[in-house]
């Protein structure tokens, strides 16, 4: 059997002067092709561990704010983490407005975290920045840390009632997550 | 490869030899942990702990098979489950409390075993490969706990979950696409938890082809010892079989009965008790903590606290990889050509009165709530762990003068005066 393959690849590969024989283009042309199948097995191997459609389907969450009287807040669930939606009071907006933006951390203002229209709601993820925990100040009664918004225990975060953050580790504001008013009192998150 | 004075496997029946001809397992593990491996003749306890963690590793994957008969990896009744292990699985309780503390004193044997990797620098030529080896088996380790800690799907499992997979969020553009493709979803849930579960069953295994590799690399230059002096002739070394499996089996009886001490008067000492609280992705815990083994590392995480170019969080989520991947350049780092701690006064002196304060420290930070005086102490102890192997190490390695070492290990067992000790015959009794 060694023989065999041995004569035959000393008498049918015909070289040519430049050193590159016809079996170099069935080696390419193999290993290329081998390649290709090889990509088309490893994607959906690596996209299987994305989200799957269920998981986007409730990727998008609806809230009734007219409920919400100033000063409240209320805990909804966007994609399985938490989603505070506030209304401010109006002291709680000119508390925002007198802070100078430019002396914050990630500078923000209220205006730049709100809809035009609705300056008073503020809807933001209840997800600490800096490590995930769940902000106590949604809640009645809960503590709201020294600029009067929401306050992380896990590592003393305070944000303030615009939701920046103005003390502790956290490096940026909650997040505004992306959300529209469909109509005056509802919003679609996500 | 052997010394050439190892012992030859000879198969004594019928049986053996026809297995010797087609199939020599018995030759293999004769030479492996057998009496044909010569081994150093003075070995201390330190050297026990290799087998201890392999000890452990076939443990957890033993009751870790029985756990997964009577688990179900969903969101929905992963708790439950547990607690059914827990109530009506017989001996369940034993089982899974036998694997939670088998967890820690797999870490406790491994930890052990770094230990006297590191002071008696075992990672030096010709062992790096070994030390290398070792280290991904450590990492693997890691992955495997941390997924593990996951699968009861109380408190501290889902706000784990929720952390570690948080610092793959800290890297820049991509981080946030990364995160959520590990976890399948916005946060840990359904997806991430059955991953995690495929996961945590197959890297045991994984870790057990490593360890594999890890004994073959060892069995090429032979194991060290706690002179670091090579060994030179026949009356260095000892079989490994009877002595060390008998130094060994003495070595896991103690280690068994602290464990077993555990498993059955204080099942939980080393656990959190929010974790018998079901995940709730609305409310955190007022104190995250990692399990034990992960506290010096998580108080690396949490040292950086302000941005410099880089935001801190992220700063904190590569010094805690750097702390480990660095060990894999540990070889290259320190260049002294004595190995034991014990000839080598200046390494000494850093060893005890530096690395393992600094580590101490870490540990006691990790666990403790991210506040003063933890966060300060932590950030001194990050800045020396990193600067004792990076700048201290290769810098003792070339001015430090060693003490004089024995010229062989017997030497160093018997006095110079192997007359005196041995009377005529100077070849000892192997």
């Amino acid at each position: 059997m060694a023989d065999t393959t041995a004569t035959a690849s000393t008498e049918t590969v015909v070289k040519t002067d430049d050193g590159i024989r016809r079996r170099d283009f069935l080696d390419i042309a193999a290993i290329g092709a081998a390649g290709v199948g090889g990509v088309f097995i490893v994607y959906p191997l690596v996209s299987q561990m994305a989200p799957s459609k269920d998981v986007l389907a409730a990727s998008s969450t609806e809230v009734d704010v007219s409920s919400i009287e100033p000063g409240q807040a209320i805990k909804a669930v966007f994609r399985k983490q938490p989603l505070f939606v506030k209304r401010l009071t109006d002291a709680e907006i000119a508390a925002a407005n007198a802070t100078a933006t430019g002396s914050l951390r990630d500078p923000q203002s209220l205006e730049d975290r709100t809809k035009e229209g609705h300056r008073d709601i503020l809807v933001t993820m209840g997800v600490c920045t800096h490590l995930g925990c769940v902000p106590l100040g949604a809640a009645e009664g809960e503590v709201k840390g020294e600029f009067g918004g929401y306050f992380c225990p896990c590592h003393g975060s305070h944000y303030d009632t615009a939701g920046r953050i103005r003390k502790g580790p956290a490096p940026t504001n909650l997040e505004v997550p992306e959300y529209e008013f469909t109509s005056d009192t509802v919003i679609q998150v996500g | 490869m052997s010394f050439p004075w190892a012992r030859e496997y000879q198969p004594s029946n019928g049986f053996t030899r026809f297995l010797d001809e087609k199939l020599p397992l018995p030759r293999l593990v004769y030479n492996a942990v057998g009496a044909g491996y010569p081994v150093p003749r003075n070995l201390s306890y330190f050297w026990n702990f290799g087998v201890l963690a392999g000890f452990f590793l076939v443990l957890q994957i033993v009751t870790g098979v029985v756990l997964a008969m009577h688990y179900a990896a969903n969101a929905q009744v992963a708790f439950a489950t547990t607690e059914h292990i827990m109530r009506n699985v017989n001996w369940g309780w034993m089982m899974r409390y036998a694997h939670a503390n088998g967890a820690s004193f797999f870490f406790i044997v491994v930890y052990m075993h770094i230990f006297r990797g590191l002071f008696y620098s075992s990672y030096k030529a010709p062992r790096e490969m070994i030390w290398l080896l070792g280290v991904v088996i450590f990492l693997l380790m890691m992955a495997t706990a941390f997924m593990g800690y996951v699968l009861p799907w109380g408190q501290m499992s889902f706000w784990g979950a929720k952390v570690i997979t948080g610092l793959f969020g800290a890297i820049p553009l991509v981080g946030e696409p990364i995160q959520i493709w590990l976890l399948g979803g916005f946060a840990p849930d359904n997806a991430a938890l059955n991953r995690f579960f495929s996961l945590h069953f197959l890297l045991p295994f994984v870790i057990a082809g490593v360890v594999i590799l890890h004994i073959w690399a060892l069995h090429i230059p032979g194991s060290s010892n706690p002179t670091g002096v090579e060994v030179k002739s026949e009356s260095d070394t000892v079989p490994f079989h009877p002595y060390y499996t008998a130094k060994d089996g003495f070595g896991l009886g103690v280690v068994l009965l602290a464990y077993f001490a555990m498993v059955f008067f204080l099942p939980n000492a080393l656990g959190h008790p929010d974790n018998y609280i079901e995940a709730n992705p609305l409310s955190t815990p007022a104190h995250i903590v990692p399990e034990w083994y992960f506290w010096p590392f998580y108080a690396i995480l949490r040292a950086f606290t302000v941005d410099f170019i880089l935001p801190a969080k992220l700063w904190g989520v590569i010094a805690m990889f750097a702390s480990i991947l660095l060990w894999f350049f540990l070889p290259w780092l320190d260049k002294s050509p004595v190995r034991s701690g014990h000839y080598r006064p200046l390494f000494r002196k850093f060893f005890w009165f530096g690395l393992i304060p600094t580590m101490i420290v870490l540990f006691i930070c990790g666990g403790a709530p991210a506040e003063e005086p933890y966060v300060m102490l932590s950030q001194i102890a990050t800045a020396y762990y990193f600067l004792h192997f990076l700048v201290i190490l290769p810098i003792i390695s070339s001015v430090e003068k060693p003490e004089p070492l024995p010229y062989s290990i017997t030497e160093a067992v018997l006095g110079s005066d192997k007359k005196a000790v041995l009377g005529e015959n100077t070849t000892p009794a192997v």
